[in-house]
């Protein structure tokens, strides 16, 4: 399939590419359906994309990264949205958890996590969302009241990504519950602390490997060095500063995942007949098919210009939304009328595309749901 | 938080230019809306004026009396008369359509007799493919021009031709061989007030009322053979030569023409009230009016990525196809909604959304349907 030339990446960029996609194919893709019967992807992967240098490759190298940019964080992801699988939760342990550790964390909090993160010793996961409160972050209820040098924490989290396997975990919690986004601090918080105990591993509509927890935080005890950040209630400036990046995350994905389903399902009817001729040759079938192709090629260029402006660190927050927005809609879109033309076949767990569509349906919900990017949005007209 | 992505295709020199155009437009054009429309043309003193101006033929050498300046010139010209709604000139189908099939297959002869007036404004140029039965499929076309020792001798009709009535020389497309398909097509200088060459009424349309599209008749008509434009039987292959430019100039027309819907109706969604709030503030606009914001955005990146390889000449046929198809579906979707939240004022034609919502219709049907354009995207897949 021709698509407009690409003009992100480098040549450096093309050979990381080559070995990302080589590791999906014979570390990943094998074990896939048996940790999709699991819940979970095991350490013992997550310890090879470590050595492999996969894990918190924008981090520097003083802190166990390779210090490249964040178009590597843009091939790791698309190379994983290719290969359909969406069990390993790297991309929120490197992308999104990794960072606030670089931004706000002291020496001592960047030495103790970061290069055990980058080797997959550390797994890491961010706890915002409750069990009553998720679009609307300032109502979180999780507390963390100060007790002479420690934090006494107490609360529940839900839906958490990796929150099984975690071993850190980035907490929201309001340090002073009188007051809404000014309250809210970011607390690091151990597995294994007394107290904090993990819930269960939540079954899901789809993304079957990727481990999405419940956890529960009753008088943990958390030393106050534990804070991220040089002071109390900066924990929503702090979860915004990144805001534009975590989204786009979305949006590559989205895309990456969407060329490869349309690609599958020109494979397919290619091959499928039906009265005669493959079903490809319908024209229907046909223009289905250009249009959504020519829909990807547009948010493909879309996306490519985001990225470029996320390299230079100049990507607008309502950008980001859009980009987050759009192109999880389209990727639901894309699955959807891929999905038909695979016949009943498309509803069989064996092929791909039912596992995108159920996989993809997420995209829309988290990261901020696409009626909050909207209301972003919509702040800008 | 701004939600613009900035544009990256344009220098200062180009900006520059845009301001002369828009303010060529606000003085010279847009007051003379309505009185053209009733007229169903626009004035020959208006082509002149934009000869004068330097906004005809701008991209043709100077030798021929154009700027020759490249064509991002002409996109902006294209843009500056799309966000102001005025579709009554045909400037860009004489300047960037006709006058580069002179340039690029005429003799010395052809270039002298027609570049410099057409630069100048003095005579204006149409292109006639299309038939009462044949439009999509060119290869159909019935007019011929058979050779009749130093003639040709024309007998045939055209229909739709966009500057139409008001031309004064037509590139015409007719069987030079009737028993070849497009192996039989030539391209043919037909001037007008040749004997036996006749214009039509000038048709009726949903929109562009400003705009003289017309029949043309060809009884009997002879012209000398040197007025045929490049190879005779290959016109077919000619006509495809820029295919891809002529194609995103509708691109590019629609992207902007959604653009500055948008913003007249932002304008008045923020002024007009309702059940005692401002109709901005019902959520339903605020999200659809983001959805539209972001829809543009994605298109704007999109063709813009596309005019760099037009103006590198590495635009190919295929991505051509689908950028008109995406941003002329895009701006019928957009104008759509956008009427929505005028009300009933947005059915006046005293409104620019009135006229900005019939004049989009025509856009997924000229410079070849909607559905041709996913037949050529269709064999890329
Ligand atoms: C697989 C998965 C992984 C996740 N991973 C994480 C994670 O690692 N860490 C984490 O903290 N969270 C995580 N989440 C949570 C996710 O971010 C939230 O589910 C999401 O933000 C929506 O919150 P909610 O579920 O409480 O929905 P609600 O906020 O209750 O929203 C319900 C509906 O109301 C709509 N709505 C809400 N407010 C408005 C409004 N102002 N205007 C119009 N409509 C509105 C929403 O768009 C939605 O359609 C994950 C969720 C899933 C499903
Ligand atoms: C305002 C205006 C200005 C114009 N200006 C010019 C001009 O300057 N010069 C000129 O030569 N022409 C001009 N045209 C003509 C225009 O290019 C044609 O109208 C257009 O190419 C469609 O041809 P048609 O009208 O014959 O429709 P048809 O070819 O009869 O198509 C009818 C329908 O059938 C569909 N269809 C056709 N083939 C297929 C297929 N293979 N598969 C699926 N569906 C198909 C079409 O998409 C369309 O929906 C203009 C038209 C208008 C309305």
């Amino acid at each position: 399939m021709t698509w407009l030339p690409r003009t992100v990446f480098t040549a450096e960029h093309d050979l990381f590419r080559a070995e990302v996609r080589k590791f999906y194919e014979r570390e990943i893709v094998p074990h896939h359906a048996q940790w999709e019967k699991d819940g979970v992807v095991p350490r013992s992967a997550w310890k090879k994309a470590g050595d492999a240098g996969f894990l918190c490759a924008t981090m520097p190298e003083e802190y166990g990264g390779a210090g490249v940019d964040r178009l590597y964080s843009a091939i790791l992801m698309e190379e994983q949205a290719r290969a359909n699988t969406s069990g390993p939760g790297w991309s929120l342990h490197s992308d999104i958890v990794a960072p606030y550790i670089l931004n706000y964390g002291t020496e001592e909090q960047k030495k103790k996590y970061l290069p055990a993160m980058a080797k997959g010793d550390v797994i890491g996961a961010i706890a915002m969302t409750e069990p009553g409160t998720g679009s609307d972050l300032q109502g979180v209820r999780t507390t963390a009241i100060r007790d002479g040098d420690h934090y006494v924490i107490n609360g529940q989290k839900t839906f958490i990504t990796n929150g099984q396997n975690a071993d850190l975990v980035i907490l929201v919690t309001k340090t002073d519950p009188k007051q809404g986004a000014k309250g809210i601090s970011l607390i690091l918080v151990e597995a294994g602390m007394p107290g904090f105990t993990k819930g269960r591993n939540l079954e899901k509509l789809g993304m079957h490997a990727q481990d999405t927890s419940e956890l529960f935080f009753s008088d943990v005890r958390v030393p106050v060095s534990n804070l991220l950040g040089d002071k109390e209630g900066q924990g929503f400036y702090q979860l915004m500063k990144e805001l534009a990046w975590e989204r786009l995350q979305v949006a590559i994905s989205a895309i990456a995942n969407a060329e490869a389903a349309l690609q599958w399902t020109v494979d397919y009817t290619k091959e499928r007949k039906a009265f005669g001729q493959p079903i490809a040759d319908f024209q229907n079938t046909r223009f289905k098919l250009a249009d959504l192709k020519t829909q990807i090629q547009a948010a493909r260029a879309f996306v490519d210009r985001c990225l470029e402006l996320v390299v230079k660190g100049e990507l607008d927050a309502a950008s980001g939304a859009m980009a987050k927005y759009w192109c999880s809609d389209l990727q639901n879109s894309v699955l959807n009328e891929c999905l038909q033309l695979h016949g009943g076949y498309g509803f069989m767990w064996e092929y791909p595309i039912t596992r995108a569509y159920a996989d993809a349906r997420v995209q829309k919900i988290y990261a901020g749901t696409n009626e909050i990017m909207k209301e972003l949005i919509s702040r800008t007209l | 938080m701004n939600g613009t992505i900035p544009r990256t295709i344009f220098k200062a020199e180009h900006d520059e230019f845009r301001s002369h155009v828009r303010r060529f437009y606000e003085r010279e054009i847009t007051p003379h809306r309505e009185e053209w429309e009733a007229a169903g043309q626009i004035s020959r003193e208006a082509w002149a004026k934009a000869g004068e101006a330097g906004f005809l033929c701008a991209t043709m050498p100077e030798e021929y009396g154009g700027a020759g300046v490249d064509r991002l010139y002409s996109a902006v010209l294209i843009e500056e008369q799309a966000r102001t709604f005025n579709s009554g000139p045909g400037f860009s189908l004489h300047s960037d359509i006709v006058a580069p099939y002179i340039l690029n297959y005429g003799t010395e002869a052809q270039k002298q007799k027609y570049l410099p007036r057409m630069a100048k404004g003095e005579i204006i140029g149409c292109i006639a493919m299309t038939e009462p039965g044949a439009g999509s499929d060119l290869q159909g076309v019935k007019t011929t021009a058979i050779k009749q020792g130093d003639h040709f001798l024309i007998n045939g009709q055209k229909t739709f031709i966009t500057n139409g009535y008001m031309s004064d020389f037509v590139v015409l497309v007719a069987k030079t061989d009737p028993t070849a398909g497009a192996k039989g097509i030539s391209l043919i200088l037909v001037d007008t007030g040749t004997e036996g060459y006749q214009k039509g009424k000038k048709l009726k349309k949903i929109g562009m009322h400003a705009q003289d599209t017309a029949e043309l008749f060809f009884d009997n008509v002879r012209v000398p053979r040197e007025n045929l434009l490049g190879e005779e039987g290959k016109g077919f292959i000619q006509l495809m030569k820029e295919l891809a430019w002529e194609r995103m100039q509708i691109a590019i027309r629609n992207v902007e023409m959604a653009d500055s819907v948008l913003s007249h109706t932002v304008d008045y969604v923020k002024e007009r009230k309702a059940f005692k709030q401002s109709i901005m503030d019902f959520q339903n606009t605020k999200f659809r009016l983001a959805e539209v914001k972001t829809e543009i955005q994605v298109a704007r990146v999109f063709v813009d990525r596309c005019i760099e390889a037009v103006v590198k000449r590495e635009l190919d046929p295929a991505t051509g196809a689908m950028a008109k198809l995406y941003a002329s579906e895009m701006s019928n979707r957009v104008v759509d909604t956008c009427l929505q939240f005028f009300g009933g004022w947005g059915y006046m034609w005293e409104f620019p959304i009135a006229r900005a919502y019939a004049d989009a219709r025509v856009q997924r049907i000229f410079g070849g349907t909607s559905e041709v354009m996913k037949e050529i995207v269709a064999r890329t897949l």
